[in-house]
């Protein structure tokens, strides 16, 4: 639980929204090779955080510390510089395009001058889906075809072609359905054997026990709970989720 | 679920069977086989009215006659592409045009730089529009909806009391007056499918080297067949009459210049994702606002050369110049042909296969005598046939699942 092996790790960190406090010393941390599920109530502050780490929010106090330093995060650029790669709710993919394009979107190959070298983005994508065993039935599918599934699954394959550290994915599975969830979760799991350290905000605490190695509770900005996921229920999570029992500070004494 | 999705769509996998040929016509995956099929029954249709309208000397007139309007669908295509309009490439055309006429008559310039004038203007007047669009977030409507009142000032401004200047400069009247020898002619068309050729198989070499799946040799030998078959039959019939115009040749090189951009380059696959999902492409690191611009400058830039060489087959540029039907008539060329309003759908091609479609109406209709209200209304007609159908094969598409 030391620096030393945390990839990304933020200290102490506050921020604010005119009254809204939206998140207050909060510590959080996440390893190499481990998925956290980041949980907690609507306006717990969980999407705040994620954004503090993508560095799109610079918070008012706290610091950034990546692969054991303290860093400097003034921007998104920054992040993803450091190997921060985030997955946002709303995709973002273009429904025109097929997977090799979307893919690629914004870092083509080129070979000549600035003609695409679509051979080698299509063989680098069969590489990538490949190793990632996705479930996308070609790579010159356009995106528009694909299930939601399979969209959220080039997404996060799309986030890993700048070789991240960490990625951040917000509700991954939301609105999908169960078979549909259980390839993304697959994907999540090899994620973490690629040795990336993995943030996962869910609201489905099904999916958090079956992929989470660590389960971090935000309540009302603050820490309320941060459990090995082996040591813990739903109802303990559920507890510290809802500021039920007196959740806070047994739950963070029972992994101290 | 994998398995509930429909049939991959590779973009050029041929269908494997009559019914999947079938189904993906009516969902609109070969929008220009659709157009290929209009344009067919409308010839059909005037050849067996006037036995004059597939003659040589008629067909060599219909391809004077698109030259200019399919330059200004070209770069109507790339905005088209974006999802924007630019209400403005009727009324530019004449201006730009009107710039080289003042600057070579009245001014004495010589032809390349009064051309070259008018086609940077051209792009500014398109980079101004753009800077506009995307600085103040104004739509490309209203942009351009007040260009096109505008830049009808200024050209009157330009003409100033002569009202019609006359070409009589060389270089400039040759545009859309120059006939190649017949030999050229044929070493045009067969240079061009070799080169089609070459790029197609070599497409194929590259994939099967890099261990890709690639078509199978037969289709390609199709693909090269169909482009080789209408290249040669037009050499061969405009070699009956005065020969291959350079105004063809001179739109067939921008639709493939274009095409090239719009397939193969980064900067055209921006343009896609920035018509497909504008907030996909932002957050992809693309510089959308540049993307927009740059379209914009290229749009009128095309409607620039587009007014040049209507003036060179006018051999005059006057106050009507870029202005009645132009503007409707090169945003309809490409609609018809396929290319969405909606953004992200379409090829630069649908400029030239539009511009034919429109262009053999009209000049059908004047063959048969026919008067300009009964050309407005058929081709009108053939507009409204044409989105009527986009739009009922995009929903088909959409339920199933495909773009
Ligand atoms: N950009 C913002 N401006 C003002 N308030 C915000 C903003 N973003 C979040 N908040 C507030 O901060 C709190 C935490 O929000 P958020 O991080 O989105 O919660 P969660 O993702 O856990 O539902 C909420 O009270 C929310 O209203
Ligand atoms: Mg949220």
């Amino acid at each position: 639980m030391t620096e030393t092996t945390s990839v990304l790790a933020l200290r102490g960190i506050s921020k604010g929204f005119g009254a809204v406090q939206a998140l207050a010393g909060v510590d959080f941390e996440v390893r190499p090779g481990e998925v956290v599920a980041l949980v907690g109530d609507n306006g717990a502050g969980k999407s705040t955080l994620v954004k503090v780490m993508s560095g799109i929010y610079a918070p008012d106090e706290g610091e950034y510390h990546f692969a054991g330093r303290p860093v400097k995060v003034n921007g998104p650029q920054d992040a993803a510089d450091l190997g921060v790669a985030t997955v946002y709710q709303d995709l973002a993919l273009a429904d025109n395009l097929d997977v090799v394009a979307n893919l690629f979107l914004g870092h083509e190959l080129t070979n000549v001058g600035p003609q695409l070298d679509e051979t080698r983005m299509e063989q680098r994508a069969h590489e990538l889906l490949g190793t990632l065993s996705t479930t996308i039935p070609s790579v010159r599918t356009v995106v528009a075809s694909l299930s939601g599934g399979q969209r959220q699954q080039v997404a996060i394959a799309r986030s890993l072609l700048g070789e991240p550290k960490v990625v951040l994915l917000d509700e991954p599975t939301a609105a999908l359905g169960v078979p549909q969830t259980r390839q993304v979760l697959d994907l999540v799991r090899r994620l973490r054997e690629r040795g990336l350290g993995v943030v996962v905000i869910t609201h489905n605490l099904a999916d958090v026990f079956e992929v989470a190695d660590r389960i971090f509770v935000l309540y009302l900005g603050r820490p309320g709970g941060d459990f090995a996921a082996s040591d813990v229920t739903p109802e303990d999570v559920v507890a510290a989720i809802t500021g039920v029992h007196n959740g806070n500070g047994n739950a963070k004494e029972a992994t101290a | 679920m994998s398995t509930a999705t429909p049939p991959v769509s590779e973009t050029d996998v041929l269908p494997r069977s009559r019914a999947e040929f079938l189904q993906r016509f009516t969902q609109g995956d070969f929008g220009s086989l659709r157009v290929l099929i209009t344009l067919a029954v409308i010839w059909l249709i005037f050849a067996l009215a006037n036995d004059r309208f597939l003659s040589a000397i008629n067909l060599t007139n219909l391809a004077l006659q698109i030259a200019g309007i399919g330059l200004i669908s070209v770069g109507v295509v790339l905005i088209l592409l974006l999802g924007e309009i630019d209400l403005s490439v009727g009324i530019v055309s004449g201006l730009c045009a009107a710039i080289m006429a003042v600057l070579n008559v009245k001014h004495g310039w010589a032809p390349v730089p009064a051309l070259a004038a008018a086609i940077v203007a051209g792009l500014a007047i398109g980079t101004f529009h753009g800077f506009i669009h995307t600085r103040f977030g104004v739509p490309s409507f209203v942009v351009t909806l007040a260009g096109l009142l505008g830049w009808q000032g200024v050209l009157l401004w330009v003409l100033g009391d002569t009202g019609t200047i006359n070409l009589n400069a060389p270089l400039i009247v040759d545009l859309a007056g120059t006939f190649f020898a017949d030999a050229i002619g044929w070493i045009i068309a067969v240079v061009l499918i070799a080169v089609y050729a070459a790029v197609t198989f070599s497409g194929r070499m590259g994939r099967v080297r890099a261990g890709l799946d690639a078509p199978p040799v037969g289709a390609l030998v199709v693909r090269v067949v169909a482009v080789a078959v209408p290249v040669l039959l037009t050499v061969w019939i405009v070699n009956q009459d005065r020969g291959l115009p350079l105004a063809l040749v001179i739109l067939v090189g921008f639709v493939i210049l274009f095409d090239y951009v719009t397939q193969r380059t980064t900067f055209g696959r921006h343009i896609y994702a920035v018509g497909g999902n504008e907030e996909a492409a932002r957050r992809a690191g693309i510089d959308v606002r540049r993307v927009r611009t740059v379209v914009f400058a290229l749009g009128s830039m095309m409607a620039a050369c587009g007014g040049i060489m209507l003036a060179s087959r006018l051999l005059a540029v006057n106050q009507s110049s870029g202005g009645s039907d132009l503007l409707l008539l090169a945003i309809a060329g490409p609609v018809i042909a396929g290319t969405s309003l909606f953004g992200g759908r379409g090829r630069v091609w649908s400029a030239l296969l539009g511009a034919l479609v429109i262009g053999s109406i009209s000049n059908g209709m004047d063959l048969l005598a026919y008067s300009s209200d009964t050309k407005f209304m058929v081709t009108g007609a053939v507009l409204l046939g044409a989105v009527v159908v986009d739009a009922a094969t995009s929903k088909r598409r959409s339920r199933a699942g495909r773009v």
